[in-house]
């Protein structure tokens, strides 16, 4: 997500800075976009930053920031101008999470994990360098990581990994006739009807690339990526949770905790994926959010 | 035609349901899911307000009601998402007495369910057998005067409060035949069972058991031997149809959290629930809700007739059940957003207790089945 931003809007000291250690894997990144009064409406965010001097005072909440417990480093969007339309007083600012004044709370999700956190910025101070692009035009490089982002949730590969992981259930898997359940017949046309969906994702996705390899970056069509790629991904969660049968039920205490599994390994985790991936169709602007993107940007309804 | 509830049946669901807002509200069911024993006062409670007798019958410490009465407390208690082991004990347990038991097993143990001094969870399912009722390995052999019980049950739903087991196993023939098959009524705490028991998806409990050489006496034997599969089939019925119940319970609360959470909710300058899109959502959320609530009827009140058309019921109620329950659970997650996924909000809990549901005693695809052979059954 913030690669691509800082290697197209950062200044030559920034890339240089920062991104090797991206590049590397050494340093991981968060994301500060929502916060509690601004999840799909994300222009209306309210995090404040002031400037004084050669520094930012960043006081605000952000939340649902994925793996945020763990990362060295964060991007936010930060309102730097409050007079302004809500789009054009946002700034883009990289954080050091470690910075004085970043507090981090871990919330726990359905699946009973610990994914998203509440980020609490109080008088963060952070150097005016730290800014990528210029003061109040964040909402470009917002936008412009969005595209990527949508286009990176597709997750076309992930989800034909777990075509096959699902079929290797199902060949272990015996059906309530006493056969293997991939041969079941109502079972083979579900997963048919999802790979061929997944083929059309994919060929599409190729499209896209073709265009960004041309110089003609992701737009508002990496939305249909997005709401497609969720969609697969989530039918897969809900046809392996079929595919398990009743050890779907056991719920493990969590990943870790050093228990054997209660039925096949294969079945342990498939009810917490189930649950935890109906954020899918939530994140990086809730698939509603997409279909208004396509309807006002693409088709101009 | 009148669908209403009797005098007896509204006091039922009022007394339960003024309960559950002052005694099970969300944080309270909370805590009570981490102890092993707060499950006791609530089932003392249960037993108190008639909830255990209102099936059984009269002469044996019961109310004398019926399948009804079993719904109208399962959809209260799908709303107030109870996780003690009701359905297990009073429709399985309390049924498979009633149809098979003998006048001494009744008097015995309907008496102790409708007191709530006994227990029970159903060890039916074995680990490969998925929800196949007929698929039974666990064997029972004769010994002397009584029987020798071996195998592996998975899933017994209820199995870590239970005090009584219900097993069904093969006293004869091949591992899926129809035939063969036998119930018992087993102390858990007889020489050689052993469990393992673990929380499930929706926070209920179940456990694997395990019997190994277990001796019990002929007293032990529900019913015939070899017998048991028509009554496996109808208390399995009677069961789902409460689960239905249950279900419906769950997605009208779904389904009136997402109704409040949408007003209240805004972005944008307004709330979520001006958004046609969301509007429409909820709309087939409450026609989904519906629709269920006319299937549970429906099921419940065939459970009577023969067994065709019980099971056909059933099966429908089911099928239909399953597909709209992940609707609206899947919706209402979906309309409250990032919140919806939290543990914090009440609402994800009854979308995982739906999908619970749904996984207990067959889901859409096994009842789907179920009903068109019994259809093509009908044709032939």
């Amino acid at each position: 997500m913030v690669g691509p931003v800082i290697y197209t809007f950062g200044t030559p000291e920034q890339k240089q800075k920062y991104l090797p250690g991206i590049l590397s894997g050494d340093v991981w990144w968060c994301q500060g976009y929502s916060e509690p009064g601004a999840g799909s409406d994300l222009a209306s965010l309210k995090t404040r930053a002031v400037r004084e001097g050669d520094h930012y005072i960043v006081n605000g909440q952000k939340t649902w920031t994925t793996l945020g417990q763990h990362a060295d480093w964060g991007f936010f969007l930060v309102r730097t101008d409050p007079s302004a339309k809500p789009q054009e007083g946002i700034s883009f600012l990289l954080i050091d999470m470690k910075s004085p004044g970043v507090t981090v709370r871990p919330i726990k999700l359905l699946d009973g994990g610990y994914e998203v956190n509440d980020v609490f910025l109080e008088n963060v101070k952070v150097p005016v360098d730290q800014r990528i692009y210029e003061e109040n035009k964040g909402w470009t490089c917002a936008k412009f990581l969005l595209a990527h982002e949508r286009a990176g949730i597709a997750g076309v590969a992930r989800s034909k990994r777990n075509v096959e992981r699902l079929k290797s259930i199902a060949k272990a898997e015996i059906g309530d006739d006493g056969k293997p359940l991939i041969e079941d017949d109502d079972f083979q046309r579900k997963l048919s009807e999802l790979e061929i969906d997944l083929s059309a994702l994919e060929m599409t996705e190729l499209r896209t690339l073709a265009r960004e390899q041309a110089g003609k970056g992701p737009g508002p069509e990496s939305s249909l990526l997005k709401i497609k790629g969720t969609e697969i991904q989530q039918r897969l969660t809900e046809l392996t949770l079929e595919a398990v049968g009743n050890y779907a039920q056991p719920y493990p205490r969590g990943l870790g905790d050093n228990e054997f599994a209660v039925g096949p390994d294969y079945a342990s985790a498939v009810a917490p994926v189930y649950f935890n991936w109906r954020k899918a169709s939530i994140y990086g602007g809730s698939n509603e959010i997409q279909r208004n993107i396509i309807a006002k940007m693409v088709l101009g309804l | 035609m009148n669908f209403d509830y009797t005098d007896e049946q509204n006091a039922i669901r009022d007394s339960l349901s003024k309960w559950a807002a002052q005694q099970y509200d969300f944080d309270k069911r909370r805590e009570a899911l981490k102890s092993d024993d707060a499950w006791k006062t609530n089932w003392a409670t249960f037993a108190e307000l008639g909830l255990l007798m209102a099936p059984l019958p009269e002469e044996f410490g019961g109310l004398g009601g019926g399948p009804i009465d079993v719904s109208v407390v399962a959809e209260e208690f799908g709303k107030a998402l109870v996780v003690e082991p009701y359905v297990p004990t009073v429709v399985i347990g309390g049924g498979a007495l009633q149809y098979a038991g003998s006048a001494a097993q009744k008097e015995e143990h309907l008496n102790a369910i409708a007191g709530g001094e006994r227990v029970i969870a159903f060890a039916q399912a074995e680990p490969k057998s998925r929800w196949a009722l007929n698929d039974v390995t666990t064997s029972a052999k004769k010994d002397g005067a009584g029987y020798v019980l071996n195998g592996h049950k998975a899933v017994v739903l209820g199995a870590p409060q239970a005090d009584h087991l219900l097993v069904s196993a093969r006293t004869a023939g091949g591992q899926r035949d129809a035939k063969g098959i036998s119930l018992f009524l087993v102390p858990k705490s007889t020489k050689g069972v052993s469990t393992r028991d673990y929380p499930t998806m929706d926070g209920t409990r179940a456990a694997e058991v395990y019997f190994e050489n277990v001796s019990v006496g002929v007293d032990a034997l529900i019913g015939a031997a070899d017998g048991a599969l028509p009554v496996i089939e109808r208390i399995v019925d009677e069961a789902n149809a409460a689960y239905c119940a249950e279900a419906v319970g769950c997605m009208r609360m779904m389904t009136e959290l997402t109704r409040e959470y949408a007003k209240t909710r805004k972005q944008f300058g307004k709330a979520i629930a001006e958004f046609q899109v969301l509007q429409h959502r909820m709309v087939d959320m409450f026609m989904a809700s519906e629709e269920s609530y006319s299937m549970a009827l429906r099921a419940t009140i065939k459970l009577g007739e023969s067994d065709e058309e019980r099971a056909k019921a059933v099966s429908a109620a089911k099928v239909s059940i399953g597909k709209h329950s992940r609707f609206v659970g899947q919706a209402a997650v979906q309309i409250h957003g990032g919140m919806g996924v939290t543990d914090e909000m009440r609402v994800g809990h009854y979308f995982k207790r739906v999908t619970m549901i749904d996984a207990t005693f067959g889901n859409v695809d096994y009842h789907l089945r179920r009903f068109t052979a019994l259809n093509a059954k009908a044709v032939a």
